[in-house]
Parts: structure tokens; C-alpha cells; sequence
């Protein structure tokens, strides 16, 4: 009895043992999982803390006096003229308005740093418009210094240095109360192309770029990924060939994306003469990396028809072709667009190939067609994170929400496709 | 007319010829009593007809765009006076952006040498020409197609069967265009390759321990050679990806297992698509928050605790590459141990092992080949990612093993020499595809093995 009883303080004790183990390992999944999450959460948390001030545009709003004598300027419709005038000069004065103590060159210099350089060219933009205004006092509204920008909207952040003189916030802590500087949405990003200074650049025509060169890579890889999907599940004979065929395409999934670059600059660039940085290369390469996605899950959408379908139709005299195209792809269709609007997502985030291929030129203005110079969005990025100004860094967090915002719709659309179209056979 | 405009039209004409050809063979068959007394069906002979009239069309539009600036530029370089010729692939661009500039208006003609002009005059002309000729033949060869093929809409003639065999070559020349992919891919690589190993032996290559590949302008500079051995690159990528195979294989490995034998419907449902999510994050993106949240933050950290850290290092660039790679691993070990039979797990818990000890001495050893396979090809993908470790990792070729240090990489290398401007022909350039060829190389071999282990332990299943 004695020895039984102490079997079963042994199984027991060893019960215990096993079921903290059993308890501990649930843990270490639950741990692996939590890991995950929380950088998934860091990711997006730390992207949109650093992007959402990219959405802000910091403005100066100002009575400017387009006085001619202040210009050197008589004759707005002179070209010479406006070539020579002065159009800081109302800018300044205007500001000279709020303070009158602020005299002398050196304050004029750093009063004219409060409004971007792009302000003066609004002013001469206006006049060349409308010369009747010369003489005229008009209300504008100019985009901020980046100084003055990053100022305004990091001040308390140390990962932001202010380069502002200490007079120069004051007079920015001034106007703000005056309700001159003014933080507002940010229109510039979605309507203008990229820009040597972070408050005139926009993403419009990267986005353009990256439709443009989507549109390629749809038109070519989705007709050759289903149709090589369709040979491969319904004509292709069980041969060598057909076996080399799909190692090739298997292996070509896995490719790194940088190698179709290499292959783009000395195919596409360098033995067929194509221009570099424009759509249509681009979306070639991007074409050919997406092609085998595409195919290998037309593949699964095809397969996954059953049998009997086809039987049915063939029984009623429909020929091979007839069964495949009448019967077969249209029910593997859903299957098919889900798997190539990810792939599409895939091509849209896809930077590195496009580097090769010449995509990282300064593009400030939107490409009207498929042989025009084009950047696309997530180059647009990449040449933002690096560059040294640090009002980008907050444009290249904006840009990645912008690029999130469609990989997720798509892939959202994707699942809600599978959803509502799928068929349980 | 441009490409871009012609290959609409062609599909326009192809379409008009889909429904000339469709109404011809109603109006053929309608003295004879109906479509029924035809060989095949009308749309069968319109489709034939938009087939024949949109393939030939196509073909030749692919090719003269894809040769017509080759052969324009040849002629053109030809006609110049024999003592311009230039002596080198650079010179010979030079050149040639040089007398496109001046076709095009943005250089004055007047300041260019008279033989400049002239070549300019003439690539204006034949580009014209080219265009003008192009546009017709394109044409003509369409509406030929179109015309032939409505000839041949008669009762007697079976229009399906060709059309299916015309369909199904088509669509084999789709599938064998994966292998025209590998075929150019290769091709691409191993030419410059050849090139360049006949400037740089192949073992100062593949064994030398130093990279940098600077090359002089002059040949008396110092430095003139540059060095290219690639074993700096090959530690700095394996550093890397080592790093991320550690960060990635455990969490996506007991995710797999927690998702696969413990959680219920609902949480997998949720937790799923989520880590998904992960996989499907532009890798700009991943590279961004390393350069810029991650390693200032590691940098900051191993200051404080009194070491030396680079603020590119090789541990910020690797941490967040697992982060990238962990639904890699966890949705490929999740198919794997979903694989496993269920009578081995039932088996083993009818003895009374609890579900971990099932876990780890049953399905675990049962699936390990599998894992294997998995782990290797997130191993390729590490190699081959690019843009994290472009943004994140440095462009400094040390030999090192300490993750604090900044690293390059095979794919920094081969992106840093080919971006921007630059000579066809030097070792430099020529370099970036001898790396390009060594990573294909590495990551087909991976991939190859890795797709053999899963096969055969799939087959060893089923």
C-alpha cells in the first residue's frame, strides 16, 4: 500500500512539474506573439508620432503693399523689370508693421527668414498674373521658413534642433499670438511634386509615378500570370519541360528584388537603349518580379475548381479551350485577382530594383505620360529619410502613411474579394 | 506615333476587326440557313481575326521599339568623320548626349562642331522617319492581319481550332517567359561578370579581405587599383542576417505553435492577419524606422551602458530585418506543423503527454525538416533584402563580428555603385554585377534546397 501510495506522490509531484512546464511553454507562444505585436504597434506608433505634423503646414499671413517704389518695379508687364525687382522688400515691410523696433539690415535679413524663398516668387507670380494690383495692399498668405516650421511645430522636441536666433522666436512667439503664423492642413503634399525645401514638397508626383508605373506592371503581369497559370494547370503535358518551367518560376519567387534591378539596368537600360527613370521601365521590372506571384496563385485558384466542372461542360461537347475559358477562369477568378492585388501591393512598396533603374532623380513636376521622368512613392521616401534638411524627415513619415493607407486598402480589398466571391465547393 | 499611342490603336483595329469578321460570318452563313451551318461559330471567326490582325501588329511594334534607338544611335555614330570616333563606351555616350542635346533644342546647334550639327540634323530625321515608318508598318501589317483573316471567314473552314492552338501558344510562351526571366537574369550578370573578372582575378575576389572600390581617375593616383575582395561583404551580410534569424526564428516559430495547437478560432482569426500585416510593410518603410528610431535608440543605449556603439550598426539593421521575416517563419512553420498528421498528436496524447510535451517531442521532431526548409528561404530573404540595410546598415567594408560596429552589405554595395551616373565600363560598375551574380547564386542554391527538404518531407506525409 505504502509503495503505491508513494507512486502516486511521485506522479503527482512529477504532474505538477509537467503541468508548470506545459503552463510555461503556453507562456513563451503567448511571449513570441506579444513580441511581435508590439513592434508591429512600435512601428506604426513611432511613424505616425514622427508624420503627423507633416499633414501641418505652418503659414504667415501678411498685408504686403505692392509698392512699386519699394520694388524698383513701374511695369509689372516688363519682364526685364520683374527680372530685377526687389520682391522681399513688401515682405519685409509688411512684417515691419508688427515690429516697428526691428531696424537695420541684420533684422531685415532675419525678418525676411520668417517666410520661405518661395514667398518673393509668390509676389512676382501675382504681379506678372495681374499687374493692375502694383500700388495695391493685398492679404497673402506664404508659406513659412522651414526654421520657423520646425520651430513651431517641435519646439519642445530634442530630436529637432531650432535654428532660429533668439530675437527671431520671439517675433514667432509674437505673431503666433497674433494669430499671423498659423498652423493649417497641409494641401502642399498632395498637390505638389518634390521640392529642395521640405514646406513647398509634395508627393503628387510620386503618387502619379507610382499609378503610372502600376499600371504597367498590371497591364503585363496580370494577362501573362494567368495565362501561364492556365497552361501550366490545364494544357502542359507532364514533361521536362514543364518541370523546368516550374522550378523556374518557384525559384524566381524567391529572387531578391535587387537582382531584377541588375537585370532591368542591362536588359531594359543597357542592350534595348530604353531612357532610364521613366514608368514604363519601371513597371517592367516590377512586372516581371510579380509575374511569378501572380502565377503561383492563379495556380491555386485554378486547382482549387473542381473536377466536375469540367467534366460537366466537356460532357455537353465543349472543347478544351471552351471548358477552360467558359467555365474554369471565371470561377477561378476571385482566386486570381486576390493573389495579383497583392502582388500588386507587393510591386507598389517595392524600392530597390527601382534604384537601379534610375527612379531616384529629383522630380518636381507630375510625369504626363509613360516615357516621362518619374520618381514613385516609396523612392520618394527613401530620398527623404536620407536627406540631411530635417523638416523631411516628417514628409517621409506623411509619405509612408500615405503608402500604408494603399497597401492596407488594397490588401483589405483583396480579403473582402475572397470574402464575398469565394466558393466553398 | 509613340509606342504608348500605337499599342492602343492596334487593340482598336483589332477590335474593329473582331466585329467586321464577326458580321461577315453571320452574313455568310445567312444564305445558307443559319450560323449553324458554319464550321465553328462566329465569334470563333471574329476572334481569329482580332488574333491575327492584334499578334503580328504587336510583335513588330515590341521589336522596332525595342531596337530602333540601337540602330538609330549606330548610324548616327557612324556618319561622323572617322577621326571622331570615340575610343571608349564613355567617350561614346559623351558623345551621344552631346548630339541628342543639340536634336533636341537644348543646346544651341550654333555652338556645336559642325560635324556635331550635322550627326544631330540627321538623328532628328531618322528619328522622325523611324516614327513616321513604324506608325505605317504597324498599321499595315494590322489591317493586313485583318483583311486575311476575313477572307478566310468561309463555311468550310474551321476557325476554332485554330484560334485554340494560336490560344494555347500563347499561352505556353507565357509560361516559358518565367524561364526567358531566369535565362536574362543570368545572361545579364555573367556577361558584366566576365568583364570584370578579366580586370580583377576571381580570387582576389571571392578570397580578398579588403573592399574598396574606388577607382582613380588617373592611373598614378594612389589607390588607382581599388580593392574588391568580397569577404567584408559576405561577414557584414551574414552578421546581418544572422541577427535577424535570431530575432525571427524563435518569435515566429512559438507564435506558429501557439497559434497552431493552442489558440482558439477567434484568436487566430484576429492575431493572424495581423503578423501578416508585418510581411506586408514596403521594406522602405522598415528601413526608415531603423535608420531613424532604431539605431539612434541602440546607440543611446550602449552609451549609457559605457560601450562603443556606430550609430549604423549592424544590430539595429538586423533587429528590425527579423522583425520583417517573422511571419516569414510563422506562416511556413504553421503550414508545416499543421502538416503533421493528427494521429501522431492524438497518439501521443492518449499516452498522456501533455500538449507541450507532444509539442516538443513529437510534432516538433516530426516537423523539423520542414522548419528547416522554412528557415533557410527567411535566410535568402535576409541575404537578398536590400533596403533596410541601405538605409540602416553603413557603406564601411569592416571585417568585424561585433554587432555595435557598422557592417555593409552584398546589397548596399551592389545599390551604392549603381545608383546615379555611371561608366559602363569601369571595374566599379562592373563590380556591382559580379556581387549581383554571387547573390543569386547563394540565394538559388538556398532556395533550391530549401523548396528540396519541404517537398520531400511533404511527400513523406501524404
Amino acid at each position: 500500500m505504502s509503495n503505491s501510495s508513494s507512486q502516486v506522490e511521485i506522479v503527482r509531484q512529477s504532474l505538477r512539474r509537467r503541468y508548470r512546464k506545459e503552463r510555461r511553454f503556453r507562456m513563451y507562444g503567448i511571449a513570441a506573439i506579444a513580441v511581435a505585436l508590439l513592434s508591429l504597434f512600435i512601428l506604426f506608433a513611432d511613424i505616425i508620432g514622427k508624420g503627423y505634423t507633416g499633414f501641418l503646414k505652418t503659414t504667415v499671413t501678411l498685408e504686403v503693399e505692392l509698392d512699386g517704389d519699394t520694388m524698383y518695379l513701374e511695369d509689372p508687364t516688363n519682364p526685364d523689370e520683374i527680372a530685377m525687382a526687389d520682391f522681399t522688400a513688401p515682405i519685409i515691410a509688411a512684417l515691419q508693421t508688427h515690429f516697428p523696433e526691428a531696424e537695420g539690415s541684420a533684422a531685415n535679413r532675419e525678418l525676411a527668414r520668417l517666410v520661405g524663398s518661395y514667398a518673393a516668387s509668390d509676389i512676382r507670380d501675382l504681379l506678372e498674373a495681374n499687374p493692375d494690383l502694383l500700388g495695391t495692399i493685398q492679404t497673402m498668405e506664404f508659406l513659412a521658413h522651414d526654421t520657423v516650421s520646425v520651430y513651431v511645430k517641435h519646439a519642445d522636441n530634442p530630436r529637432y534642433t531650432v535654428r532660429l536666433s533668439e530675437r527671431q522666436q520671439q517675433w514667432v512667439d509674437e505673431l503666433m499670438e497674433k494669430g499671423v503664423i498659423e498652423t493649417g492642413f497641409n494641401d502642399i503634399l498632395f498637390s505638389k511634386g518634390d521640392s529642395r525645401e521640405p514646406a513647398n514638397a509634395g508627393i503628387l508626383s510620386a503618387i502619379v509615378g507610382s499609378l503610372l508605373t502600376m499600371f504597367v506592371t498590371l497591364v503585363i503581369s496580370f494577362p501573362v500570370g494567368v495565362a501561364a497559370a492556365v497552361y501550366l494547370e490545364e494544357f502542359a503535358p507532364q514533361n521536362r519541360l514543364t518541370d523546368f518551367i516550374e522550378v523556374n518560376i518557384n525559384n524566381l519567387a524567391a529572387v531578391p528584388s535587387i537582382i531584377f534591378g541588375l537585370l532591368g539596368l542591362a536588359v531594359f537600360i543597357g542592350l534595348f537603349g530604353m531612357p532610364r527613370s521613366v514608368p514604363v521601365v519601371g513597371g517592367l521590372v516590377l512586372a516581371l518580379m510579380t509575374v511569378p506571384t501572380i502565377i503561383i496563385s492563379s495556380r491555386a485558384a485554378i486547382k482549387s475548381v473542381p473536377p466536375s466542372i469540367r467534366e460537366a461542360a466537356e460532357g455537353i461537347g465543349a472543347s478544351r479551350m471552351q471548358v477552360v475559358l467558359h467555365h474554369v477562369v471565371p470561377l477561378a477568378m476571385p482566386g486570381m485577382l486576390t493573389g495579383s492585388i497583392i502582388g500588386m501591393a507587393q510591386a507598389l512598396g517595392e524600392t530597390a530594383p527601382l534604384l537601379l533603374i534610375g527612379m531616384v532623380a529629383f522630380i518636381v513636376d507630375v510625369p504626363d505620360g509613360l516615357f516621362d521622368a518619374a520618381t514613385v512613392l516609396p523612392v520618394q521616401i527613401y530620398l527623404w529619410a536620407s536627406s540631411a534638411e530635417q523638416g523631411f524627415i516628417e514628409l517621409a513619415s506623411a509619405g509612408i502613411m500615405v503608402l500604408l493607407t494603399f497597401m492596407i486598402s488594397m490588401n483589405a480589398l483583396a480579403i473582402w474579394l475572397r470574402k464575398r466571391l469565394e466558393r466553398r465547393w | 506615333m509613340q509606342t504608348a499611342n500605337l499599342f492602343p490603336l492596334v487593340l482598336i483595329l483589332a477590335a474593329v476587326a473582331y466585329w467586321l469578321a464577326f458580321q461577315r460570318s453571320r452574313a455568310v452563313a445567312a444564305p445558307l440557313g443559319g450560323v449553324r451551318h458554319l464550321k465553328a461559330l462566329p465569334t470563333h471567326y471574329a476572334a481569329r481575326a482580332a488574333l491575327w490582325s492584334a499578334i503580328p501588329g504587336l510583335i513588330v511594334l515590341a521589336l522596332w521599339t525595342g531596337f530602333e534607338g540601337k540602330v538609330i544611335q549606330g548610324i548616327v555614330m557612324g556618319s561622323l568623320p572617322q577621326d571622331m570616333w570615340p575610343d571608349s563606351p564613355g567617350k561614346a555616350s559623351l558623345l551621344l548626349s552631346q548630339i541628342s542635346n543639340v536634336a533636341s533644342g537644348s543646346l544651341d546647334p550654333d555652338l556645336a562642331s559642325e560635324p556635331i550639327a550635322k550627326a544631330a540634323a540627321l538623328l532628328k530625321t531618322l528619328r522622325e522617319q523611324s516614327s513616321l515608318f513604324m506608325t505605317i508598318l504597324v498599321i499595315l501589317i494590322t489591317v493586313l492581319g485583318a483583311a486575311f483573316a476575313w477572307f478566310r471567314v468561309a463555311p468550310h473552314i474551321n476557325a476554332r481550332n485554330s484560334v485554340e492552338t494560336t490560344l494555347r501558344r500563347i499561352f505556353f510562351v507565357c509560361a516559358a517567359l518565367a524561364v526567358l526571366i531566369t535565362l536574362g537574369i543570368v545572361f545579364s550578370v555573367i556577361l558584366e561578370t566576365v568583364r570584370f573578372f578579366g580586370r580583377v582575378p576571381i580570387t582576389d575576389f571571392l578570397f580578398g579581405t579588403s573592399w574598396s572600390p574606388q577607382t582613380a581617375l588617373r592611373a598614378d593616383q594612389v589607390g588607382a587599383d581599388g580593392a574588391f575582395g568580397v569577404i567584408p561583404l559576405f561577414t557584414g551580410t551574414l552578421l546581418i542576417s544572422a541577427i535577424a534569424l535570431l530575432v525571427a526564428v524563435p518569435t515566429g516559430l512559438l507564435s506558429a505553435i501557439y497559434l497552431s495547437e493552442y489558440a482558439g478560432k477567434k484568436v487566430r482569426s484576429t492575431i493572424k492577419p495581423l503578423l501578416e500585416l508585418l510581411a506586408g510593410i514596403p521594406t522602405v518603410v522598415y528601413g526608415f524606422f531603423a535608420a531613424l528610431t532604431v539605431a539612434p535608440f541602440i546607440r543611446d543605449l550602449a552609451e549609457s551602458i559605457g560601450l562603443e556603439a556606430s550609430s549604423q550598426s549592424a544590430l539595429a539593421a538586423g533587429l528590425v530585418m527579423g522583425i520583417m521575416i517573422i511571419p516569414f517563419v510563422s506562416s511556413l512553420s504553421d503550414d508545416v506543423i499543421n502538416a503533421v498528421p493528427q494521429s501522431l498528436r492524438d497518439g501521443s496524447l492518449a499516452l498522456g503527454a501533455t500538449q507541450s510535451e507532444t509539442m516538443k517531442k513529437v510534432i516538433f521532431p516530426a516537423a523539423l525538416p520542414g522548419i528547416m526548409g522554412g528557415i533557410l528561404l527567411a535566410a535568402s530573404r535576409a541575404i537578398g533584402e536590400t533596403m533596410i540595410v541601405v538605409m540602416a546598415a553603413g557603406l564601411a567594408a569592416n571585417l568585424t563580428a561585433n554587432p555595435l560596429d557598422s557592417v555593409t552589405t552584398v546589397t548596399v554595395q551592389i545599390a551604392t555603385l549603381l545608383v546615379g551616373d555611371q561608366e559602363f565600363d569601369s571595374a566599379k560598375t562592373l563590380s556591382a554585377f559580379a556581387l549581383g551574380m554571387l547573390l543569386f547564386i547563394v540565394t538559388l542554391a538556398l532556395n533550391v534546397l530549401a523548396l528540396k527538404i519541404v517537398r520531400k518531407y511533404r511527400e513523406q506525409y501524404e
